[in-house]
């Protein structure tokens, strides 16, 4: 097994509460990695940290041999560290041909261009259609991101990321709040994202997790909890106690 | 799978549609330049919506694109404006058009200098900052009198003639030819820029730098190349007022000529670059008619105005201009062919 990203007991305190405890977890090249767990547990604080958006108390981050703690945001995408995130982070007042237009530029390093105008370059825009009809947003491509369909805003969420050329891509619950006749539309592209990314998916629907994962890290109270195939985690007592559990106590 | 031809051009054309040219924007610099051989005697007033159409344009750039909002843009104005004044007081350079540029040069490395102070925090944090370097800049022109001049203003200041040939007249003449020609090639550079990979950049910073560093840009990097060039233009535009009025004084600096731009800007509309030149247009003319009418109570009009505009603008303060530039664009569309005409022409 290769690894590709690996924490080794990373560690995020903020004021009284630790929201990621030793966490030392190990992503394999070409993973279908699902990190599950309750409310709270410390998932998105993990994809921050793996980021750069925060930075962690302790602990070190090593992504393909390269320790990576202290490096910004931005130069860890351009190591093929991308996301998306669980409350759309896009850009209202542009388009979707501008967005990935944007974001396919910026991989290509031609964001410190300011002569050529954007649309001037034709394998770029031939690059960022293929990646709209991919996620099915030709028919808005001209429309402000802003006034989208939800569901077309979650696409976009995950089209921007393939844009940028991930060579491991973090999903923060893309499926969240989409409406049930959406949700085939995000679960069928996150099914088919090209098989040499490796992915670590966040999600709460059991369904897609299961359907989707061939490795999964459980998170209870920031600390990892149990690991193992989806078969193992699936008959898992303890998992069953705390995490299933206590979704049917939601219930 | 292959992209159908259809939507490529289509894309092409949606993606270049923000830089092209429109027949207003033609018919806005025809009459600007016609006006140095019909309007003669209006060429002093004209000059200083010239100038201040720069400067307005420099805040624009900041803003209107990257969302940073200064109140203490009059630093680099001020700063440009010395420069040229005493490049020309001691004689170092004689061409107006050389000691322009280097004021616009220095006015960049001041802009570099101080943008770091403007990465992080809210517009509230904003606001002080600027205006506290303005502040501090001012202070230093007044403190440091043997060179500036003090409170009384930089005195003796001959501009030589642009060129060595064409004198710098009373009525404003060459000022104004000179003020438009600066104006007219730092705009088509700054909508080169904006219209640019780059300029996109700008527009997701201002919008979401989280994502937009989630996607690869450096946020900060990208804010301190835009404020340096702002910076620049600023500094041209101060260079341009001393050169045509052979005079610098603190007032340059004054939180006064901050607050004005601000509000030229605001009059004029953010984020298309032509809101600080109408801005400036109608700033000056309102300020030259109101202050005949009223010379002592014409601000008074001009904050009604203000405060007009803002009501109207309500959630964005550009939105005022909004329906204007939605006309403009739907008369665009039927001159130059809608995206949609463009996709039928695929080949065989």
């Amino acid at each position: 097994m290769t690894l590709v990203l690996e924490t080794i007991d990373l560690t995020k305190r903020f004021a009284g509460i630790t929201a990621t405890n030793n966490v030392s977890i190990q992503i394999a090249k070409g993973a279908r990695h699902a990190l599950i767990g309750p409310n709270g547990a410390g998932k998105t604080t993990l994809i921050n940290l793996l980021t750069g958006v925060q930075r962690p108390t302790s602990g070190r981050i090593v992504f393909d041999g390269e320790d990576i703690s202290n490096l910004p945001t931005h130069k860890r995408v351009r190591l093929g560290i991308v996301r998306t995130f669980q409350i759309n982070q896009l850009f209202g007042d542009l388009t979707p041909l501008e967005t990935i237009g944007l974001a396919v530029s910026e991989r290509r390093g031609q964001g410190l261009d300011w002569w050529r105008i954007v649309g001037s370059r034709t394998d770029l825009v031939m690059e960022v259609v293929e990646i709209l009809e991919r996620f099915h947003l030709t028919d808005v491509i001209d429309a402000r991101t802003a006034v989208l369909p939800y569901g077309k805003q979650r696409l976009l969420e995950i089209a921007v990321a393939i844009a940028c050329h991930p060579r491991v891509l973090l999903l923060d619950e893309p499926a969240a709040g989409v409406p049930e006749d959406e949700r085939h539309e995000i679960i069928a592209a996150v099914a088919a994202l090209p098989t040499d990314v490796t992915v670590l998916l966040i999600e709460h629907d059991m369904d897609i997790v299961f359907s989707f994962a061939d490795h999964i890290s459980v998170l209870v109270n920031g600390a990892l909890f149990v690991e193992g195939s989806p078969e193992e985690v699936a008959g898992d007592p303890r998992v069953k106690a705390v995490y299933l559990g206590e979704e049917l106590v939601d219930v | 799978m292959i992209a159908s031809r259809s939507t490529i051009l289509s894309a092409t054309e949606w993606l270049s549609a923000r830089a092209r040219w429109h027949p207003l924007e033609f018919v806005f610099w025809i009459v600007a330049f016609a006006a140095i051989y019909l309007v003669p005697d209006r060429h002093l007033i004209l000059t200083e919506i010239a100038w201040l159409g720069l400067f307005a344009l420099s805040l624009d750039l900041i803003l209107g694109y990257a969302g940073i909002i200064s109140l203490g843009h009059a630093a680099f104005f001020g700063f440009g404006a010395y420069t040229a004044a005493l490049l020309a007081k001691y004689e170092i350079i004689n061409e107006p058009v050389v000691a322009m540029l280097i004021a616009g040069v220095a006015a960049m490395m001041l802009g570099f200098v101080t943008s770091f102070l403007v990465l992080r925090g809210s517009d509230l944090t904003r606001l002080m900052v600027t205006l506290g370097v303005a502040l501090v800049l001012r202070e230093l022109a007044n403190r440091y009198g043997w060179l500036t001049g003090g409170a009384d203003g930089l005195q003796g200041v001959t501009i030589q003639p642009l060129f060595g040939i064409f004198r710098f007249d009373m009525f404003g003449h060459t000022g104004y030819t000179y003020c438009l020609t600066v104006l007219f090639i730092l705009f088509v550079i700054a909508r080169r820029l904006v219209n640019s990979p780059f300029g996109l950049s700008l527009l997701s910073v201002k919008g979401n730098p989280l994502r937009a560093s989630a996607i690869g840009i450096s946020v900060d990097a990208r804010l301190v190349a835009i404020y340096t060039v702002a910076a620049g233009y600023a500094g041209i535009a101060g260079a341009l007022l001393a050169q045509t009025t052979a005079f610098a004084s603190l007032e340059m600096f004054s939180f006064d000529r901050s607050a004005d731009l601000l509000l030229v800007l605001i009059i004029g509309g953010t984020g298309y670059l032509y809101g600080g030149l109408i801005g400036a247009i109608i700033f000056k003319f309102m300020q030259d008619y109101l202050s005949v009418l009223t010379p002592q109570y014409w601000p008074f009009w001009i904050g009604l105005v203000l405060v007009a505009i803002v009501l109207i603008g309500r959630d964005r303060i550009s939105c005022w201009t909004t329906p204007i530039r939605r006309v403009a664009a739907r008369m665009n569309w039927r001159t130059l062919g809608s995206p949609q005409v463009a996709a039928p022409t695929e080949g065989p």
